[in-house]
């Protein structure tokens, strides 16, 4: 009884083992799925040219992780199984090179900040000044995220001291709290508030140079680096720069 | 069946040690008295506290009610209990958010009536933690009502004591190791809330940026000591917790 049930254990963690590494193994340098890996605000034009990629190249399927950047590059440097990285700014790519993670970064996008409000703007916000403003309930990203070092370079370069009421860790928990109300206003970006659509209204931010560059790179240790390089060129095609401009990216 | 116990021994110990491995043993005093640090322990001391004062305040009624008042809906009641339990965390938080925000349900009347309003507040922090930790409490409590002996109760009553002498001076004596094991356990829990607190409370530096929301922002900024240091704070409690009380909390149960 002891013997079987450790023999069953045993067996048990090799089948963990093998499911997890499946699409590895199975993944191989031919078949299984492309894995980009892209920042949270890449979601609706990553997905859009994805349609396009498998239409071009048939066979081949696109599996998306997207998330904060911090994240991706921490996973990717923890081994994660990813062939393309995009991230929404260059020092975060920067990490990952120097990690030696990731190769030959190139800057395919930038985004720009922008205010989000409730739809028809109701408290009149008409630049970062007024989000200073006492009674205004502020959300900004945190500053560990590129959102939030984003908003801070934006009220830096209008010289704005802002009071936020809280620090989201990331973007879309900023849209959340404007979108439910409890917040005034958000500093987001411009993709975020083209994303919103009717829930929420946009007022641009008047701070010249302050944007997020954003890098696409193929991952060190890709296995499908053939296509890894398609979905980059198809990213930096003018395919590609229609579907992130119809997203709201410049 | 010794050697399949170690495998899942070895799955939660694992971790646990694995985080005891990487402390940063050198810089533990240094990382966790930066002013950060500070901060979010003692606001995390102080919102876990207030969340179990409420947890205990809303919940000692409620569990004696279920416990000794048979009344319909009563099976409905004690699953709602349960709610938070099985929650995930995040949704607690949004739910929260429709209840007792600036739009909510409630949240609207406290903003009219007495221009409160909870998100972003330590207040709004220390209502989500009750809100997780309250079952806790309300589970342990109800089960020692239950199976307390109510011939004490009773004798009381025949000797003239008034219902809330009763309640006082018998009822919650009698049944007082148990509760003094919920209070714990609910504390222990406020303590490690995360996700309901920062979808309701969000995350603004010493007022509601407790260790556990630290925890997950200095994941972003890449220093894993401090990480660490703080983990080990909170393991350390758990772990305590638990030794002191597990028996007494599965037996209540």
């Amino acid at each position: 009884m002891r013997r079987l049930l450790a023999a069953g254990a045993a067996a048990l963690l090799a089948a963990a083992g093998t499911a997890c590494g499946g699409s590895r193994s199975a993944g191989g340098s031919t078949g299984g799925p492309l894995v980009v890996f892209a920042a949270a605000s890449l979601t609706e034009p990553f997905q859009a040219l994805a349609r396009t990629f498998q239409s071009q190249h048939p066979g081949v399927g696109v599996r998306f992780n997207f998330a904060a950047s911090s994240a991706l590059a921490r996973s990717l440097r923890e081994g994660a199984d990813a062939d393309v990285l995009a991230t929404a700014d260059e020092a975060t790519m920067a990490t990952a090179v120097a990690a030696g993670d990731a190769r030959g970064p190139v800057v395919f996008v930038r985004n720009r900040p922008a205010i989000l409000v409730a739809p028809g703007n109701p408290e009149h916000l008409a630049g970062l000044a007024d989000l200073a403003r006492p009674g205004v309930v502020l959300a900004l990203c945190a500053p560990e995220v590129p959102c939030g070092a984003l908003a801070a370079a934006a009220f830096r370069s209008a010289g704005v001291t802002p009071a936020p009421a809280t620090l989201e860790p990331d973007v879309k928990a900023v849209v959340a709290k404007v979108v439910l109300g409890e917040a005034d206003a958000g500093v987001v970006y411009r993709s975020d508030v083209r994303a919103a659509g009717a829930k929420a209204s946009g007022v641009d931010v008047d701070a010249p140079g302050v944007e997020n560059a954003y890098p696409i790179a193929v991952a060190t240790a890709a296995r499908h680096r053939a296509a890894a390089r398609q979905w980059v060129d198809l990213v930096l095609s003018a395919a590609g720069r229609r579907a992130l401009v119809a997203a709201g990216f410049q | 069946m010794v050697a399949a116990a170690a495998v899942g021994a070895a799955f939660f110990a694992l971790p646990v040690a694995a985080l005891a491995w990487r402390a940063p043993w050198g810089s533990l005093w240094a990382d966790l008295t930066a002013p950060a640090a500070r901060t979010a322990l003692r606001l995390s001391l102080e919102c876990s506290l207030w969340a179990t004062a409420l947890a205990v305040a809303l919940g000692l009624p409620l569990a004696w009610v279920l416990a000794r008042v048979p009344f319909p809906g009563r099976r409905l009641v004690r699953a709602l209990v349960l709610v938070p339990l099985v929650l995930p965390p995040v949704v607690g938080g949004v739910a929260l958010l429709l209840a007792f925000g600036r739009h909510g349900v409630a949240g609207r009347l406290l903003d009219q009536w007495f221009s409160v309003t909870l998100p972003f507040t330590t207040a709004g922090a220390v209502l989500a933690e009750a809100f997780v930790a309250m079952p806790f409490f309300v589970l342990t409590a109800e089960a020692a009502f239950v199976t307390s002996d109510r011939r004490y109760e009773e004798a009381a009553r025949t000797l003239g004591a008034r219902r809330s002498a009763v309640f006082r001076r018998v009822t919650v004596p009698l049944a007082r190791p148990a509760l003094l094991a919920g209070v714990v356990l609910a504390w222990a829990r406020a303590l490690g809330e995360f996700g309901a607190t920062i979808t309701f409370a969000g995350n603004s530096p010493g007022r509601t940026t407790t260790v556990p929301l630290q925890v997950y922002l200095l994941l972003e900024s890449g220093g894993l000591g401090p990480v660490v240091a703080l983990s080990l704070i909170l393991l350390a409690v758990a772990v305590a917790v638990l030794v002191l009380l597990r028996d007494r909390w599965i037996g209540a149960l």
